[in-house]
């Protein structure tokens, strides 16, 4: 079986945002593999070691500093990767579609890609590559089993948990609850130099979203600060609550 | 042209809150508003839809739509909007929202703005603003088409009653068998009396300065006295002590309820990017130089094994 993982390098979940000329600055700041993605490329390295997969192919749509990332998804286990160069400003729409076109070229059994990028937000482009390739998908996945064709999803769901059956090749699209990715060992990061990354050009596909501006959020500012005895403190916490905020106690 | 469609988050009849929320922001954009709920023996919800300003209900009711499954609904909701044409279709952005909608939108070849904390909807166009980065930053992003597609955050509108016609219009179940490709297996719901964190007028979170389940357990007295969801900080989530879905911040939910009170949280950038737009903020914790406190309105400095249950006690008052 050949599994393909979608990456998107993103900035650092520690990254501080800040603006230049309108535009997130992105100067400075360290780049790592969606948290989310990397919970896919863990799964799937683990489908590899219990014999479930075969091959592990990492694609992820980018700028050439892209590159890092497959190479860190290599270096994890990963066997082989795709660099789509594309424009780093690519909407939904079009990072989905230049994707898509390279699974095809894959001809993969499983595709995976955390459900949520921790840059953008926007939890559309599995799903959308899912409806591209005309292929089945399950979101927010906690863990599967794979046998007999069919791929048997735990996931996260509204109020719950959904356990879901989908044959495969399907989309499925991964929860950082699911395992908890390994760190590339030296002789992984020595290994994943030599493993082959070919570099395709992605064909001009229009964004669908406009950027209107970027900006930042109101800073909310520090209010009352209580250094005082626990039942003072105590106190003017409670009588807070209940004559500002308004709350009701049960 | 005709106006907003909000789709019914709803499961057995239990509807998502987002909901009425959509309804009744959905007056300001203009024109007709409108219910769209899919389900079996759901006609009997619309008089909810219509106390929250629902002009319309479009009910497409089914075995076939009894729970959630992408294909199947996408397809229903693709045959209506062909037939109907509403300027806008809005839903919520919870784990099915996002997912009908981001199908919906490559079906249709067109746009989405998902996780939408603000909108401005005229004629075929909306202006969405969108928290990335997990709120550290916002866009503002433009979405053309017919119709226009978004996602909307829970808890950043107004409930706000207002009686609509509420006219039930029956659709014609245009899904088949042929669309389904999930087969559900099972459904577990979560056991809490707590309400589900994105839901919450109250959410109280506990983290490292928790220490342990015992902690948590202090933490979960005041969350129950004040009828809130309870919420975590990476470290907490981390350790064990809490489930990931628990989890607040980058890599968890973002959450803007009425009152936040984080207890032993020192106020990680991560975190405070999945809370700080919550309405009132407290914050407890022993580091008077703890980062929590530059965003919190209500401060105390101070052991949360002491506050939080002197705080409990002074709350029953």
């Amino acid at each position: 079986m050949k599994v393909l993982v979608c990456v998107k390098q993103t900035f650092d979940t520690e990254a501080k945002i800040e603006l230049k000329d309108g535009k997130i600055n992105d100067a400075g700041i360290n780049l790592i593999i969606n948290p989310y993605d990397e919970v896919a490329v863990e799964g799937a390295i683990q489908l590899k070691e219990k014999g479930i997969a075969k091959e592990v192919v990492i694609v992820s749509a980018g700028a050439d500093k892209a590159m890092d990332a497959i190479r860190t998804a290599l270096a994890m286990g990963a066997d082989r990767g795709i660099l789509v160069k594309q424009d780093t400003a690519a909407d939904e729409y079009a990072r989905a579609v230049v994707l898509a076109e390279a699974i095809k070229a894959e001809n993969p059994d499983l595709i995976l890609a955390g459900h949520v990028a921790s840059d953008d937000g926007s939890s559309q482009v599995p799903t959308r590559i899912a409806e591209i390739l005309g292929l089945p998908h399950v979101n927010v996945m906690t863990s599967v089993e794979i046998a007999g064709g069919k791929a048997t999803c735990t996931s996260e769901a509204d109020g719950g948990t959904a356990v879901t059956e989908v044959a495969i090749p399907a989309v499925i699209s991964s929860q950082v609850s699911w395992n908890e990715p390994r760190y590339p060992s030296m002789k992984g990061i020595m290994q994943a130099k030599k493993k082959p990354v070919a570099t395709v050009d992605a064909a001009a596909v229009d964004n669908k979203v406009k950027i209107v501006e970027f900006g930042l959020p109101a800073g909310k500012t520090a209010g009352i600060k209580i250094e005082d005895d626990p039942d003072v403190a105590a106190v003017k916490l409670a009588d807070w609550m209940k004559n500002t905020v308004k709350v009701e106690v049960k | 042209m005709a106006g907003t469609w909000v789709f019914v988050d709803q499961r057995d009849g239990n509807i998502r809150k987002v909901t009425f929320e959509m309804l009744s922001e959905a007056k300001k954009f203009g024109g007709e508003v409108a219910a769209v709920v899919f389900g079996k023996g759901v006609e009997g919800l619309a008089g909810e839809f219509a106390k929250y300003g629902a002009d319309k209900v479009y009910v497409a009711d089914d075995d076939i739509f009894a729970a959630y499954n992408t294909g199947a609904y996408v397809a229903q909701i693709v045959a209506m909007i062909n037939e109907y044409k509403p300027n806008a279709v809005l839903f919520g952005h919870t784990m099915n929202g996002r997912d009908m909608a981001s199908r919906l939108a490559q079906k249709l070849d067109t746009g989405l703005a998902t996780d939408a904390i603000a909108a401005e909807i005229s004629d075929g166009k909306g202006i969405f603003t969108r928290a990335i980065y997990a709120g550290k930053a916002l866009a503002k992003v433009e979405v053309s088409g017919s119709p226009v597609l978004a996602t909307i955050r829970a808890g950043v509108w107004e409930v706000v009653e207002a009686a609509g016609a509420g006219e039930v219009v029956k659709a014609t179940v245009a899904a088949t068998a042929a669309d389904v490709y999930q087969v559900a297996k099972e459904f577990i719901p979560t056991v809490s009396a707590r309400p589900e964190l994105t839901e919450a007028a109250v959410v109280v979170s506990g983290g490292r300065g928790c220490k342990g389940p015992e902690g948590i357990k202090v933490v979960e007295q005041l969350a129950d006295l004040l009828g809130a969801a309870l919420g975590g900080s990476r470290a907490s989530i981390d350790s064990g002590w809490l489930g990931h879905e628990l989890q607040v911040g980058q890599t968890g939910k973002v959450v803007c309820p009425g009152l936040y009170v984080a207890c032993g949280i020192s106020g990680a950038i991560q975190h405070l990017a999945g809370m700080s737009s919550s309405k009132f903020i407290a914050a407890i914790n022993t580091d008077t130089e703890a980062p929590i406190f530059g965003v919190a309105d209500f401060g105390v400095v101070g052991d949360l094994f002491k506050v939080v249950p002197l705080l409990c006690d002074e709350l029953k008052k």
